[in-house]
This record gives C-alpha cells, structure tokens and sequence, in this order.
C-alpha cells in the first residue's frame, strides 16, 4: 500500500460500489493520480471476484442457453469481411459529399430559372409602369386644374360652350372635357349621355363647370361594348337621372 | 450438462475475438463456459431463478454488444464476469438503473479461472478461508457483497461501530487474497 493506508478502507467500500458523497469523490481524485492505488483497486475487485466463486454450484436451465442465443439472432448483423455499421460510416463522408453536390445542381438549376422568371417579371413590370406613366400623364394633363384649355374657333366669334367626348367602345373608356360652360343653375348639375346605337340613352357621368366654365369626366361607369351614336348634355338634379330630362342643351355625333 | 472437465479450446481473448467478428459459436462457447458463474453469483444475491436468468441474460448480451469492455490482456473473463454479474444483481436488488460503467471493472486476480477444474479448486479455498474467518468479519464482507449494504447500513444493522466495519470488510478480503498467494 505503501503510504497510502488513509485510502486503503475506503479502496475496498469503493471497489464493492458503497462509497459515496465526498469520499468517494476524494479517493477517485486520488486514483488519478496514484497508479498504485489503481492497482490495489484491481486486486480488491479480482478478491470480490473470489468470494463470488463461494456461490459456484447451481447452473442455469437449458432454456437460458437457447433464450440467449434467439436473442443474438436478433441482433444487428455483424461480420469480418464487410462489417455493416463500419462501411456505412466510411461511405457516410463520400454520400454526403455526393448528395451536396447534387443538391448544389438542383439549387443552381432553381436558382437560374427563378432569376429568368424574375427577369421577365421585372420586365414586364417595367413595361406596366411606363404604360402607366403615359397614362397618367394624359389623364393628368387633360385633367389637371391648372391645364390651359384653348378652344379654337373662327376669328370674331363669340366663344361658344363646347364639348369633346372620346370614347374607346372596346375598353369601356370615356373621356369628355368641356369649355366655355355657363354655370348650373342652383341644385342642377350637367350630365352626359351616351346615346347607343339602339336602345335608351346611358348615363355617362355628371359634372359642374369651374369658374372659368371648364369640367372633365374620365371613365364614368359604363357596360360594356355599347355602340355609340352620339353624345349628349342635360341638365339634371345634382344626384343625376337615369333618364334624361329634357331639353338637350348640347349635343354631338360621332363622326 | 457434460461432467466439469479441462477445456482444450480457444482462449478467452481468441473467442472474444471471435466475438467482435459476429460468430454466435464463440459467444456460445463462451456462455458454455461461464454461464454458471454468472447464475450462481445472481441466484445468491437475488434469490429468484427468474430473476437471476434476467441478469445472465442481459450480462452475456451486454457482451455481445460490447466485447471491447473486456480487456483480454487482463486474464480470463470469469473473475470479470463475476463482478459484473454481482453489480448488476445488485442493480436489480436495489432496483435502480446500472450505476458503475462496465468498461471502467478492471480487476486482477491470482489464481487462473479459466477451466473448471480451476474453479473447482478456487471455490474449495474460498470456503474453507470464508468458515475460517471470524464470524463477525464474514457476515460483513458477504452483507456488502452478496446483499448490496453500505458500511453504514452495515453499522446500523449489526450495532458495531463504522470504522470497525470498515476494517473488517477490508481484512476479509485481503484475507482472502492471501489464502491465494504461492
């Protein structure tokens, strides 16, 4: 033991498993360090060994044998030439690489036909947006409170309301500006009629003249592809009508 | 089950060996050779045949899933085996999950346990050292080893103060180990 009987009790209560707490942590401290401790710990389990010969005598049913052999059938498979769990982990780095690289093709391939996607996509965005941009413009300029309207007309005439209706039967769209409108009278506004080809004359919006006589109607609520034959202009409650209240102060044909 | 006779076959490392490779043989010609002394070891402790052959069981197919835990350098697995079988045993007495790390029972020991005629003999010793001690100290060692009790319970048990029980089961075994010394 040489020098080391402090230990040497509690070696024994730790070689049969019963030291515990602070002792125990102190004697394994110890064997760390101390390599004849270690071996005095060997030599106790290998007399616990011993004792346990004491008990030699009975021997366990056949059963035993054959429960533990069926248990073993059962058993993952394991050989000497191709050991199943060993040759998988040697293959696992090469299949990993393998299926990175397959995965980085497939991700690529995505990649590029995702970006032509968005490319066409940002075309056609643009494409909208310069559309847009012109529309606007027009609408802007046709509309706006601080556009200069002009109306022509022969020298030394008196200026005379007038109105300009363009109409796109296709699209549904109208867009009708005015010039030179006396103002409305109390409660009464002006209102459009589209006058079909056949049928009862739509309602095409109504509107009351600014100060300087001018107004705008663009895209007033109309079903679709009507044939138009002409417009036309009544004076109708503010709330507008669903039929024309007579008379016709201006009206115009398509040409 | 054949007469106890010398055993002229593989080596324990050989078969463990063997074992490491998947050959069911080996591991049966190991259980062939060692099966008693893990059954009687868990029959004394645990007192119940079901529950001994359990432990047998689970012992020899910890084996087979880990053969690496025996270091063959070391000698025969009988002595190993042993401590196995009674640790675990006691495991199961107490019915709490393993506690010590099998890898971790390193042990040596004197005598060759590996034929049957060896064990034969060593059992003869061990019981004739074991009825010579005094009766005190042989009731101590086997409460600690057989029945699993702290050296505390052991004091509680028996009234004898701690360090008293403390000696006596070390002296038992060193006893023990000298019966064996040539």
């Amino acid at each position: 033991m040489s020098g080391h009987e402090q230990f040497a009790e509690n070696l024994a209560l730790h070689a049969l498993g019963s030291l515990e707490g602070e002792e125990r942590l102190a004697l394994e401290k110890h064997l760390q360090e101390c390599a004849s401790c270690r071996r005095e710990l060997e030599s106790l389990r290998g007399d616990l060994a011993l004792l346990s010969l004491s008990t030699a005598g009975p021997k366990p049913p056949a059963r035993s044998r054959e429960r533990l052999m069926a248990a073993l059938a059962r058993e993952p498979r394991r050989g000497t030439t191709a050991p199943p769990r060993r040759s998988w982990w040697v293959l696992a780095p090469s299949l990993a690489a393998a299926a990175l690289v397959l995965l980085a093709i497939f991700l690529m391939r995505q990649n590029s036909a995702l970006r032509q996607q968005i490319a066409g996509m940002d075309y056609d965005a643009v494409a909208q947006q310069v559309e847009l941009r012109r529309a606007r413009e027009i609408v802007s300029t046709l509309t706006a409170n601080d556009a200069m309207r002009v109306t022509l007309v022969a020298a030394k005439t008196p200026p005379q309301p007038q109105g300009k209706a363009i109409y796109v039967r296709d699209r549904s769209s109208l867009i009708f500006i005015a010039s030179n409108m006396p103002a409305a009278p109390p409660e009464k506004a002006y209102e459009l009629w589209l006058i079909p080809t056949s049928g009862a004359p739509i309602p095409a919006g109504v509107f009351r003249p600014d100060a300087h006589g001018s107004a705008t109607v663009v895209n007033p609520p109309l079903p679709a592809g009507i044939e138009a034959k002409a417009f036309a202009i009544t004076i109708e409650p503010e709330a507008g009508s669903t039929t024309p209240t007579m008379p016709v102060v201006m009206l115009g044909a398509g040409e | 089950m054949a007469p106890a006779q010398p055993r002229v076959g593989l080596s324990d490392a050989a078969l463990v060996s063997a074992i490491r490779s998947g050959k069911e043989s080996a591991m049966a010609e190991l259980y062939d050779r060692y099966s008693a002394v893990v059954y009687s070891v868990s029959l004394r402790v645990l007192g119940d045949t079901g529950a001994a052959e359990d432990v047998l069981q689970e012992v020899f197919l910890q084996l087979w899933r880990n053969p690496d835990w025996f270091d063959s350098s070391r000698g025969n697995l009988a002595p190993w085996l042993a401590v196995i079988a009674r640790n675990r045993s006691i495991d199961v007495l107490r019915k709490r999950r393993p506690e010590s790390a099998v890898e971790d029972v390193l042990l040596s020991v004197e005598p060759d346990m590996a034929g049957d005629a060896d064990r034969a003999m060593a059992m003869t010793k061990v019981r004739s050292v074991l009825g010579g001690m005094p009766p005190a100290q042989r009731s101590a060692l086997e409460m600690a080893y057989f029945e699993g009790l702290s050296h505390s319970e052991i004091s509680a048990k028996t009234g004898e103060p701690l360090g008293t029980v403390k000696t006596r089961i070390r002296t038992g075994l060193l006893t023990l180990r000298k019966a064996f010394e040539t």
